[in-house]
């Protein structure tokens, strides 16, 4: 089998908010941006990753989600605790120097895991925790 | 239409309570006080105490409490670091206080705990291992397993 990994999803819950971080924050590329029914899809990507994207959806767009669903993944996503990804850097101080230099949230300042990896923490606009470690 | 006004309300503060969160989970190895925290936020102490233990199940100082502890024993696992120097390092200004929230949370000694310690998480993606090794309040204090050959 040759399977790769071509979209995963994360929620937002103000599109031109999530461009802006993913775009002009992280240095992604927009590929796609869809609208439907007053909602947006955003698919972002690193540059030198073309095969792989993260699409930005409105969260519980699947009308199969009911309303006591859709308010309780509302209030995870406030809350920072619904939904998040790891990403890597070759150089993980400089890109975490760049970071504070934008008023992105700051959840974690670049700290050594006992599990072997460097890394740290920003919130995305909607709350999505976005962990970035050095790549090995 | 005021159930709905209501409700963003209510998102707003959550938001808030994220950033105090985020906030301790940043900067816990400063002197930080639930005062310091709601000012932050613009809310009162009390309100912020009692609405963040209400979203994550602890209120703010003990969520702080446990953010040192957590990464206390993660230096503990490193074992670079002497267990005083741990206890300054993610915060606290007495030994006694770190050994005995330590003992609380992790049921036994910083000291017995950085001999015990294995790398059997080693592997596992940050954001996995981080949510599986987290201490969590009355979960964590199980009897000692006996060592069976």
């Amino acid at each position: 089998m040759d399977i790769t990994i071509q979209y995963s999803f994360l929620p937002h819950d103000d599109a031109d908010a999530a461009l802006s971080f993913y775009r002009d924050v992280l240095g992604f590329e927009l590929r796609n941006d869809v609208g439907y029914g007053g909602m947006r899809w955003l698919t972002v990507g690193p540059p030198a990753q073309p095969g792989t994207a993260i699409v930005l959806e409105p969260p519980a767009a699947d009308p199969g989600v009911t309303d006591d669903e859709r308010r309780m993944i509302t209030e995870m996503m406030a809350k920072g605790t619904y939904a998040g990804v790891v990403l890597a850097t070759s150089d993980l101080d400089a890109t975490f120097e760049q970071l504070q230099a934008t008023d992105a949230d700051i959840v974690q300042e670049p700290t050594d895991q006992p599990y072997g990896v460097r890394d740290c923490a920003v919130r995305d606009p909607a709350g999505n925790l976005v962990r970035i470690q050095q790549a090995g | 239409m005021t159930g709905r006004a209501t409700q963003e309300e209510h998102l707003r503060e959550l938001v808030l309570l994220r950033r105090v969160r985020d906030r301790i989970d940043r900067d816990f190895a400063q002197s930080l006080d639930v005062e310091g925290l709601a000012r932050g936020v613009h809310l009162s102490a009390g309100h912020l105490s009692r609405q963040f233990h209400a979203a994550y199940g602890e209120p703010p100082y003990r969520y702080l409490m446990t953010r040192r502890i957590e990464r206390a024993m993660a230096m503990l696992r490193q074992g670079e670091l002497s267990v005083t120097d741990v206890c300054v390092a993610v915060g606290f200004s007495s030994r006694g206080t770190f050994s005995s929230r330590f003992r609380e949370l992790v049921g036994e000694s910083p000291r017995e705990f950085r001999r015990r310690v294995s790398t059997e998480t080693a592997g596992l993606p940050s954001c996995v291992s981080k949510r599986v090794t987290r201490p969590v309040r009355n979960g964590e204090a199980r009897p000692a397993t006996p060592h069976v050959a």
